[in-house]
């Protein structure tokens, strides 16, 4: 009896004591921002090295697997890849066409900088948060390769995320559907509106977009919407996705609605680091 | 010895499930969900062993997922940590042949876990759909986890299994 008693009090000091640690880190961990030093560290030489070694095992055997694919699929697929090619012609001389407006409007706006000139570097998706709630992954880049906190990342087709943390061979990117505000614009008509994402509008592929002002510009279906030019975080012009719904606010004064992404987020494998923060950029030009 | 042997099985057993969770069970999302295997990793440590390892082993577990993908290192650690110690008064009805009490005992955990997510990130945000919440993400997630439960579990008692014969075994030689 007197042994039972012993073990329960153990377990109860063990119960505060770690309730204590976590209590404390928190505190800690909340004031100092996510400055996790040596904890960082220590996860990018024992975990990401595995999750590393598991990645390229499974890109091995989706090769291995390709390598299989019948004359059948791939005639398949070529045909598939031949109608999508003739799609894209059509589509480039569109976005051509596009560029050349954009290039007048430039000009009007006196924007010098070019968003394809930003320097990119590439990365590997390694790893996905283990969580239901929340979008953020591993990428296999870190400070060695000169990523930094507030990167911009993009798939080959548009905006994917924001890196949030920082170790030596691995970032954590914290994307945009992740319950996060995006200061961004309507490509033709510099309109600015906010651009978040949640749990329930990502399940049916769409971002939403809410406080774009109700003025005599007309936004049509298909538009482009880019990243602003005064969010403080995102460089200016990258590609967020399409409007695909717009309605008018009951206020009248806004206009709001949604957006279909132009990456597709549960299919990443390969993501773009673009290399200068926007505070680089501020720090430059002044 | 015994002891350092079982903390290595046990850290192997946490780290394998992590990695699943954030590699392989990615590419196996089913409803575009993932299970959570690190909580049955708790919760049977939990109800196999009594309160205090449960309470360990759920540390660590938190710990992981705060140092990887955590905003506040301590968060899930806290959260992990009390199912742990929850499951361990179960111990004393715990016998080894019963599958019942461990899937209700997991089931439970991860209830009560997916729960305790909601409401202290979610609904202290005022975020009150609960409904689609429930529907598309703590339904599907504890379905999901269950089915991995009837595997991972019989896994993981076998190991606990052959741990305590063995640590039975180097007690004897000493009487």
């Amino acid at each position: 009896m007197k042994t039972k008693n012993q073990t329960s009090f153990s377990s109860k000091y063990w119960l505060l004591a770690l309730a204590l640690v976590c209590i404390i880190l928190m505190g800690l961990s909340g004031f100092a921002g996510t400055g996790k030093g040596p904890l960082s560290w220590i996860a990018g030489y024992t975990v990401v090295p595995m999750q590393k070694g598991i990645n390229t095992v499974g890109m091995w055997m989706n090769d291995l697997k390709d390598n299989f694919a019948t004359l059948q699929e791939i005639k398949e697929e070529n045909r598939e890849l031949r109608d999508k090619l003739d799609e894209m012609t059509i589509e480039n001389n569109q976005l051509k066409q596009n560029s050349a407006t954009l290039e007048r409007l430039q000009e009007l706006y006196k924007m010098d900088q070019n968003t394809a000139d930003y320097p990119k570097t590439g990365a590997n998706v390694i790893a996905s948060k283990n969580s239901n709630w929340f979008t953020s992954f591993t990428i296999d880049k870190g400070s060695l390769d000169g990523i930094k906190v507030d990167m911009n990342v993009l798939s080959g087709a548009g905006l994917v995320g924001i890196v949030t943390e920082v170790g030596p061979n691995y970032s954590i990117v914290s994307s945009i559907i992740d319950d996060k505000n995006v200061s961004a614009m309507i490509l033709t008509t510099f309109d600015k509106c906010i651009v978040s994402g949640d749990l329930t509008m990502i399940d049916d592929g769409v971002l939403g977009f809410k406080q774009l002002e109700n003025n005599e510009n007309d936004v049509s279906i298909g538009e482009q919407v880019v990243t602003s030019n005064i969010s403080d975080k995102y460089l200016q012009g990258l590609l967020i996705g399409y409007v695909s719904e717009i309605n008018v606010d009951s206020n009248n004064l806004t206009r709001s609605g949604y957006i279909i992404p132009a990456t597709n987020f549960r299919e990443l494998q390969e993501v773009l680091v673009i290399t200068v923060t926007k505070e680089d950029l501020i720090k430059k030009e002044e | 010895m015994q002891k350092i042997k079982r903390i290595f099985i046990c850290a192997v057993i946490i780290l394998a499930c992590f990695l699943l969770e954030t590699t392989i069970f990615q590419k196996l999302a089913l409803a575009s969900v993932i299970p959570n295997t690190l909580i049955i990793v708790t919760s049977s440590f939990g109800f196999m062993r009594g309160k205090k390892e449960g309470l360990v082993i759920g540390f660590a577990c938190g710990l992981l997922k705060d140092i990887m993908y955590g905003n506040l290192i301590g968060f899930y650690a806290l959260i992990y940590m009390m199912i742990g110690y929850a499951n361990g008064f179960f111990e004393s009805v715990f016998y080894d042949e019963d599958i019942k009490l461990p899937l209700a005992l997991i089931s439970a955990s991860e209830l009560i876990y997916s729960l305790v997510i909601y409401i202290c990130l979610f609904m202290l945000k005022s975020d009150f759909n609960f409904g689609y919440y429930f529907g598309h993400i703590i339904m599907p997630e504890l379905v999901y986890t269950i089915l991995i439960t009837i595997v991972l579990y019989q896994i993981i008692l076998h190991t606990n299994g052959m741990l305590e014969e063995e640590e039975k075994r180097s007690a004897s030689k000493f009487v």
